[in-house]
């Protein structure tokens, strides 16, 4: 492609005018870039602004602290995608060819929607697709996805762990038998996705199960909780997302629900998403990969050398060691960590996006790395593999006291033997609709 | 001066009737589709394609499909959107379950059943006039997506209701680089632009602006008005099945059904009123000023402002610039984009005189 941008330099002046002419021209050698597709307007810039406010304090601490990973200095650049598809895949056009050539390690775009639209432009592009926390289920199989990521916790994790405390609160999993649950889903991909493993647990552990959609954005969820009202549920899992939250735990307030039965799963259990409501908040419990709070030595630093140096990315200070902040933090953790492990295989240099997901399927977090790393306790030990691109599939419950989370509960596993064959043959039928050979991961170093 | 007519005389009916009948306006239309065909598969990039090209391409298309209703034939619609997502899907469905289909013979049926699903919510519009036409489309736009949303058969079985594209493999070629996806695109929509642009010309196209303007009158000189109007519904729904196919396959590379939600809808209406009514040009112009103008501004930006203001505000103020950047456009030109380069070819036949 260079060669025939060269042939046609001025037409593509021409074309580019207003690239070429705004982009700054210093050439960064020896930098490793980040293309960062935020989103800090729109219905979901809380969360937007929360991860990608901590990915990036996260980054500079880097920078700051240590002048890089291996003096590999960290760059980075913005695109806003308002959540939108389009943008979103605009965004990964536009940044995915690096900085001033400082080659491109990892996306992040933080929505289910764009991932889904790069899913096939990532893995042409060798470029790694990180989903943490989130994401493609079936991308957990490396061997068919060997660019995409979904690290700590798929969605099947998630509701498997939710559905394994509630078992544990029932006093054992066969109490399940007879039991009520609602689950009230934003009506996206991203909130029809454990749909389908909902039943089949259902059916596994006897309880009766009830689907509720709420339209995106969620703003109005009267008939939906009217319906709760009349099923009488047990427990209310709350697959929300942005607004929808407060919504939620506000009608379920007016229908008279208690917030102590319901359970927001891993993008309803943040500050921005409980507060809102208010008193109507208090009790209601959720699940998390990673407490929030300051506690943590990797955020007293970052507090020391960004924060207080006034390099911080957040615009209200106070959001500092929120949920979607630390989020932003764990996944600048794990992101730098495979820049890291790569950079030993292949050398102290900037790194192409195949040579990062060399060093992404070879993360190996355990207490010892995780304490020097000053995250303990915030990041779950994670192990990846080429054919496991999830890693860990464990979750804390917190409740919300009205003002801030507590931790309510120690690490609640997934049954993820069980998970994985539902995973791979999703995965099988993906690889055989688009005419994909997966890998054979034994034969990979 | 540019446009130089002296001597060109039209001696055959043939000739009066081409699409272009300056000989200039030929000349400059062929120089544009081999640039887009030749030129720019050579020498755009990856960006290029993907991000810009082949949305305003689909776009453009989609724009032509609510035009016919719209612009030519008077009804309004707000299910656009709704018709995009059944040619996507019926294309997406044809293409799995029947073996051996050829990619494109499976976007074609996808828009036939788009365009029959425009004639049944079209069907309101024999009895009801005006801005009530409306509800009709409007019910489309949210039946449509329940449907596709609550019945998984249509997205065979995914869990979260997503589809992804078949190969796209057009006679044995392989189209799926972002250089082929573009020209694909680019050969339906060169090919569907250039059917629209005879329709409007034919009888039908008359019978349509006939409706608009004035229905009684239309039906006092024979024109038949239920078929009118159905055709008018059924071949716009064509184009937006064919443009939603396209969306779907050659742009996303996957598609949900909120990616055809209400705002996909209002899009393409603005599309139109940028552009202009009842102009086949307009659309391309439309579709051009919204998917390269925010996609511009946010390079400025970038390039200028990033680190000054917060990043959030920045993105704020790019949308208040480009509301009011519509808004000064249709102060200036109720007519649209397509009025505005009208008048302009216009003085510029007559240049340097004024009259």
């Amino acid at each position: 492609m260079k060669v025939n941008i060269n042939k046609c330099a001025g037409l593509v002046l021409a074309l580019n005018l207003a690239l070429v002419a705004t982009s700054p021209n210093a050439r960064a050698d020896g930098e490793q870039y980040f293309p960062l597709q935020s989103y800090r307007i729109g219905p979901y810039a809380a969360g937007g602004s929360g991860f990608f406010g901590g990915f990036i304090d996260y980054l500079q601490y880097v920078n700051l602290k240590e002048g890089g990973v291996n003096n590999v200095k960290l760059t980075w650049s913005e695109c806003e995608t308002e959540y939108v598809v389009e943008k979103g895949v605009e965004c990964y056009e536009r940044l995915k060819h690096g900085l001033n050539g400082a080659p491109a390690a990892a996306t992040n775009p933080l929505s289910v929607g764009i991932a889904y639209a790069t899913l096939d432009r990532s893995t042409a592009d060798k470029l790694p697709l990180i989903t943490i926390n989130h994401g493609r289920t079936d991308s957990t199989d490396g061997s068919v996805f060997p660019y995409i990521f979904p690290l700590q916790l798929n969605p099947y994790s998630e509701v498997s762990a939710i559905i394994n405390y509630i078992g544990t609160e029932s006093g054992g999993l066969e109490k399940l038998k007879g039991k009520k649950i609602v689950t009230l889903y934003h009506g996206s991909p991203y909130g029809k996705e454990t749909n389908g493993i909902l039943e089949l647990l259902a059916k596994k552990y006897g309880f009766k199960l009830t689907l509720l959609e709420v339209p995106h954005p969620g703003n109005e969820q009267q008939s939906q909780w009217l319906n709760i009202r009349r099923i009488k549920p047990d427990w209310v899992i709350l697959r929300g997302w942005g607004v929808m939250n407060p919504v939620a735990l506000k009608t379920a307030q007016k229908t008279g629900f208690p917030a102590d039965h319901i359970i927001g799963n891993i993008w309803s259990n943040s500050e921005d998403d409980a507060a809102p409501a208010g008193n109507a908040a208090k009790g209601f419990i959720s699940i998390t990969t990673h407490p929030s709070g300051t506690n943590f030595p990797v955020l007293q630093d970052i507090d020391k050398y960004v924060i207080k140096a006034s390099k911080g990315n957040l615009e209200d200070a106070k959001r500092f060691g929120t949920v979607y902040y630390n989020l932003g933090v764990v996944n600048g953790i794990l992101n730098v960590e495979a820049v890291r492990v790569a950079q030993e295989k292949y050398g102290k240099r900037p790194l192409t996006g195949e040579e990062v997901r060399w060093g992404f399927e070879h993360i190996h977090l355990d207490d010892k790395r995780l304490a020097e790393l000053g995250a303990l306790g915030l990041v779950q030990p994670l192990k990846l593999t080429c054919s496991d691109h999830e890693g860990g599939g464990a979750v804390r419950f917190q409740q919300w006291d009205g003002s801030k989370w507590n931790v309510i509960s120690d690490w609640v596993q997934a049954d993820r033997d069980l998970l994985r064959p539902i995973i791979e043959e999703s995965s099988h039928k993906y690889a055989k609709e688009k005419g994909i050979t997966p890998r054979d991961c034994s034969k990979e170093s | 001066m540019l446009y130089r007519e002296a001597g060109q005389f039209i001696t055959h009916y043939r000739a009066d009737q081409r699409l272009f009948r300056l000989r200039q306006d030929r000349i400059g239309f062929y120089l544009l589709l081999a640039s887009a065909f030749v030129l720019v598969p050579y020498c755009g990039n990856d960006y290029w394609f993907s991000a810009i090209l082949i949305p305003f391409l689909v776009l453009s298309l989609a724009g032509m499909g609510l035009n016919f209703l719209t612009g030519y034939a008077g009804q309004l619609s707000l299910g656009s959107a709704a018709f995009m997502a059944v040619g996507a899907f019926s294309a997406y469905n044809f293409n799995l379950r029947v073996e051996g289909l050829p990619f494109l013979l499976s976007i074609l049926l996808g828009g036939v059943v788009a365009g029959l699903t425009g004639v049944i919510f079209g069907l309101p519009s024999l009895k009801i006039k005006g801005f009530y036409v409306l509800v009709s489309t409007l019910a489309a736009q949210f039946f449509v997506q329940w449907v596709f949303t609550n019945f998984a058969w249509f997205s065979n079985d995914s869990s979260s209701g997503v589809i992804t594209a078949p190969p796209l493999d057009v006679f044995g070629l392989d189209l799926s680089s972002p250089a082929g996806r573009y020209l694909l695109t680019l050969t339906i929509v060169t090919a569907l632009g250039l059917l629209a642009a005879n329709i409007v010309r034919s009888e039908l196209g008359r019978n349509w602006m006939a409706v608009r303007d004035m229905d009684t009158a239309a039906a006092v000189i024979g024109i038949a008005i239920p078929k009118t109007k159905l055709l008018a519904f059924a071949i716009s729904s064509f184009y937006l099945g064919i443009a939603g196919s396209l969306w779907a396959f050659t742009y996303l590379g996957t598609v949900e059904p909120h990616g055809f939600d209400i705002n996909r809808s209002f899009q393409i209406l603005f599309i139109i009123i940028i552009g202009g009514m009842g102009s086949i040009l307009g659309n391309f112009l439309g579709a051009a000023f919204i998917v390269l103008f925010p996609v511009l501004m946010s390079h400025i930006a970038n390039g200028l402002l990033v680190g000054v203001i917060d990043s959030g505000h920045l993105e704020n103020f790019q949308k208040i610039v480009f509301g009011m950047l519509i808004i000064g456009f249709l102060i200036k030109e109720p007519n649209g984009l397509a009025s505005i380069w009208q008048t302009f070819t216009q003085q510029l036949r007559v240049w340097p005189l004024r009259y």
